[in-house]
């Protein structure tokens, strides 16, 4: 749609929220319907589609044998990447990862990381010598709002389906898997758009549109916060952001039972 | 790790570099150190040192994607290879790109950017030495080298890092704090003269109650780096008046917080008009 058709919608929108009204009729703290598979492909060694409305996303885990950074022998490590597919959207296009992809790779990485919710000393497979490298990436098939929240469910849901590959030596044997991850916690992350002076949960592309900021918080469990970023040219006032801290920790609770 | 390296706060209150828990390290800011730029400024802050530049505004490039209705700013924050202990590799990363993504929206809410539309203003901010909060440190430094470019603004920014160590709540983590078993780290900025949060991230486990004493921690020290900027721009520009007469230099940063003032042509579209543009 054209930039100026976005802006006489958001006019629209943000009239609408005042009076605390949704397009689509949801209260302003109401996620879309949030739907999690596992048959994405039998070649990952861990996979989710987390379907968030319209907005689709698949993850695959794979892991990698490879050597520790020095000063973590003991310590294996996850790489997180989103790649903004050219299929889901018009804005997208292809080629190498732009700075909006970037960023919504490195939330999501940091939701799960900060959470401690893996082991990194697990992923130890000989100390000094050989760790598991855990690459968890997401692709987007439809973006109709929110990927932060949608692309962090994927992630966790996949990770928490991964298995490790059966290693002879340093190589690993196709097909076969010797034991799976342990997710000690399940980190959930909320994502808060303001639009004008409201402020939405699960945006929707035309919410997310209308919006100039957006504040991200992941949550380890029902009473603590592991990560958050701001993003966006708006700002939050320091009563709005604590607002948005007590909500995320409650929706987290809500959230955290599908997975 | 060493038994007694894990005491981040002693008895008597002091940190590992004898600073009080709501102590910020010492800040140095100069003025125009590049004269070739808009607008510059040098920021010591500990053993951070950062160069700020500003160009602009100028014609957005490549001319398809200049926004119609308002300037776009390119934040660059980078570092130097020598500037962390272990040699850094000088292509941009992706922390780098990230970080100058959240850094250019801070300073999009505080500028008119509808003043100066089809335009870019670029900002460039390179890091020669850093000890954590480095990019709290480039924002400020930033804020302030676009004072000195005369570029209009609701608020200077002022940031400050806030976090935990060793269960202690910190305000302007160093790296040995950042690299406590327990550390939370949150860079945080506002605009100064309205507390609204333009930047605010964060990393680490942290109860909602220890989050938000950290946060009334972090708008108080937001508070102090403001008075240095404030301090140094106007030594300068306190001078300056004394030089060339009539100049309303400051005025635009006590004007309308609330954004809704009319421009009353501003100096940097006629010259634009005169020469940048055309």
């Amino acid at each position: 749609m054209s930039e100026i058709l976005w802006e006489l919608q958001t006019d629209r929108i943000v009239s609408d929220l005042k009076a605390g009204k949704r397009l689509d009729n949801r209260g302003l703290n109401d996620y879309r319907k949030i739907e999690i598979s596992h048959d994405v492909s039998e070649n990952a060694d861990g996979c989710a589609r987390v379907k968030l409305g319209k907005t689709d996303v698949i993850a695959g885990v794979k892991f990698v044998p490879g050597e520790p950074y020095p000063d973590m022998p003991d310590e294996g490590s996850i790489s997180v990447g989103v790649e903004l597919l050219a299929l889901a959207s018009p804005d997208f296009e292809s080629g190498p990862p732009r700075e909006n992809s970037i960023e919504l790779s490195r939330v999501v990485d940091r939701g799960v990381r900060e959470s401690k919710s893996i082991d990194f000393k697990k992923l130890c497979i000989k100390e000094g010598e050989l760790v598991w490298i855990g690459f968890v990436d997401l692709y987007v098939l439809n973006y109709d709002g929110n990927l932060f929240d949608a692309c962090s469910i994927a992630a966790v849901a996949a990770l928490k389906k991964a298995r490790f590959p059966k290693l002879d030596g340093k190589k690993i044997v196709k097909g076969e898997y010797s034991s799976e991850i342990k997710l000690s916690k399940i980190p959930i992350m909320t994502t808060f758009y303001k639009v004008g002076s409201s402020i939405v949960m699960d945006a929707n592309l035309v919410e997310e549109k209308a919006s100039n900021a957006r504040l991200s918080i992941s949550c380890s469990d029902d009473k603590t916060m592991c990560a958050m970023q701001k993003g966006g040219n708006g700002s939050f006032t320091p009563e709005e952001v604590s607002k948005c801290v007590e909500l995320a920790l409650e929706k987290s609770k809500e959230l955290r039972k599908l997975l | 790790m060493k038994e007694e390296e894990n005491v981040y706060v002693n008895k008597h209150g002091k940190r590992i570099d004898n600073r009080g828990i709501d102590e910020i390290r010492e800040i140095k800011i100069t003025i125009g150190v590049i004269p070739e730029a808009s607008g510059s400024a040098y920021l010591e802050w500990g053993q951070n040192k950062i160069y700020a530049a500003v160009y602009g505004p100028n014609e957005f490039v490549p001319k398809h994607s200049s926004d119609p209705l308002r300037a776009q700013v390119k934040f660059n924050y980078r570092m130097a290879s020598f500037s962390v202990p272990d040699r850094k590799n000088p292509k941009p990363g992706r922390r780098e790109i990230e970080i100058s993504k959240v850094l250019g929206e801070a300073l999009e809410r505080t500028i008119f950017l509808e003043r100066f539309p089809g335009t870019q203003i670029e900002v460039e901010t390179h890091i020669v030495d850093s000890n954590a909060g480095s990019r709290v440190a480039a924002l400020t430094a930033a804020s302030v080298a676009l004072a000195d470019a005369g570029i209009p603004m609701r608020s200077l920014i002022s940031a400050c890092g806030v976090g935990k160590a060793g269960g202690h709540l910190i305000v302007d983590l160093n790296k040995h704090e950042e690299d406590a078993p327990d550390a939370v780290d949150i860079p945080l900025a506002v605009m100064a003269n309205s507390n609204e949060v333009v930047l605010l991230q964060m990393d680490g486990l942290i109860s909602k109650e220890e989050f938000n004493e950290v946060m009334q921690k972090g708008l108080t020290a937001c508070q102090q780096v403001y008075e240095k900027q404030k301090a140094v721009l106007k030594e300068k520009f306190l001078d300056a008046e004394k030089e060339v007469p009539s100049k309303e230099d400051l005025s635009e940063e006590k004007n309308d917080l609330n954004g809704n003032s009319k421009p009353e042509a501003p100096e940097a579209m006629d010259s634009m008009q005169g020469g940048d543009l055309l």
